[in-house]
């Protein structure tokens, strides 16, 4: 059984809402908040690590390419 | 025993158990609020001197059972660091520290406007209030000190030290009302003896304080693993983390 009889009288609060949904408001608010703070502190550090082993094989990559890249101009070298 | 205290020791494995738990605290944690917030809103009866203001305790005193639990978690977390040189337990001190005191905050400020209703003022320098303003800036000061270093070890250690010392302060706070009542009623949950509510009126304060302690471990565990993440990434088993997903 409730304690309102309609949503009118719950929103009410019998005189006292004021008081009763700034503390319900600001607690849900705070709890809210900080688990939307911390799956969002998630994302960004693993997108950051992501991003970071995406770059060290871009660079892996990129110096592979010199090595082979000199050795073609060696071996153009050693033809002509 | 020394086998799982090494155990507790890596990060990596803390990292992957805390994995598995997780998802059960956030959805008790859900539930138990969820639950816990209809019914002290709408099903509880009114009290008889305070009408409807009274249903501001059910956010009150679990934010206030958090906002000391939580201080007297991070001085032990803070204890095993120093003694065992255990990191794991030096990432949840970080961690706790800006929940316990968003928890302060939200006991402090429920408690002053449920003051205006029932004791017809916002504030006075009462014991039980007093020292949870104390309690707040000495969680801002753990913060403080922590990020006031530039060796992250210095930091974790003068942290470490002044959650120690500070944790004095939680028997002061929870005697404050018996020893120097003024404003503030006893406690309204005793350990021995019947609460001072009827049945209806406490059963959801009872789900909320589960509700918000569930929410307390779960957000431990999700931000430790953050904190992990940070400190760690450069060891191999992160990156082949990153790698992976």
């Amino acid at each position: 059984m409730m304690a309102f009889n309609s949503i009118a009288e719950f929103i009410a609060m019998g005189g006292h809402a004021p008081y009763v949904w700034s503390s319900w408001g600001v607690t849900l608010f705070c709890i809210v908040a900080l688990a939307w703070h911390a799956r969002f502190e998630r994302r960004q550090l693993m997108n950051s690590l992501k991003r970071r082993e995406r770059r060290e094989r871009a660079r892996e990559q990129q110096n592979a390419v010199p090595t082979s890249f000199q050795s073609v101009v060696e071996r153009g070298q050693h033809d002509t | 025993m020394w086998a799982f205290i090494n155990k507790l020791r890596s990060p990596k494995w803390f990292y992957a158990i805390s994995a598995r738990l997780q998802p059960w605290f956030w959805a008790l944690a859900a539930i138990l609020i969820v639950t816990g917030t209809v019914w002290g809103l709408a099903f509880a009866p009114a009290d008889y001197q305070q009408g409807n203001s009274f249903r501001i305790i059910y956010v009150h005193v679990p934010a206030a059972f958090l906002a000391q639990s939580i201080f007297v978690s991070m001085a032990v977390a803070g204890f095993v660091f120093m003694v065992w040189k255990i990191k794991v337990a030096d990432m949840a001190a970080t961690v706790m520290a800006p929940l316990g005191a968003a928890m302060t905050f939200v006991s402090l400020f429920s408690g002053a406007v449920w003051g205006v209703p029932t004791w017809g003022t916002w504030w006075m320098w009462d014991a039980r209030l007093t020292s949870m303003l104390i309690l707040l800036f000495l969680y801002l000061g753990v913060i403080a000190l922590r990020g006031a270093f530039s060796s992250r070890d210095s930091g974790s250690r003068a942290a470490s030290v002044l959650a120690m010392v500070g944790v004095i302060n939680i028997p002061i706070i929870k005697y404050s009302v018996e020893w120097w009542y003024t404003l503030h009623q006893p406690a309204t949950f005793t350990v021995t003896g019947r609460a001072a509510m009827p049945t209806e009126m406490w059963v959801p304060l009872l789900i909320m304080v589960l509700g918000f302690y569930s929410f307390f471990i779960a957000l431990t565990l999700m931000r430790t693993r953050n904190e992990i993440l940070r400190r760690e990434s450069n060891k191999r088993w992160v990156r082949e983390l990153a790698q992976e997903t």
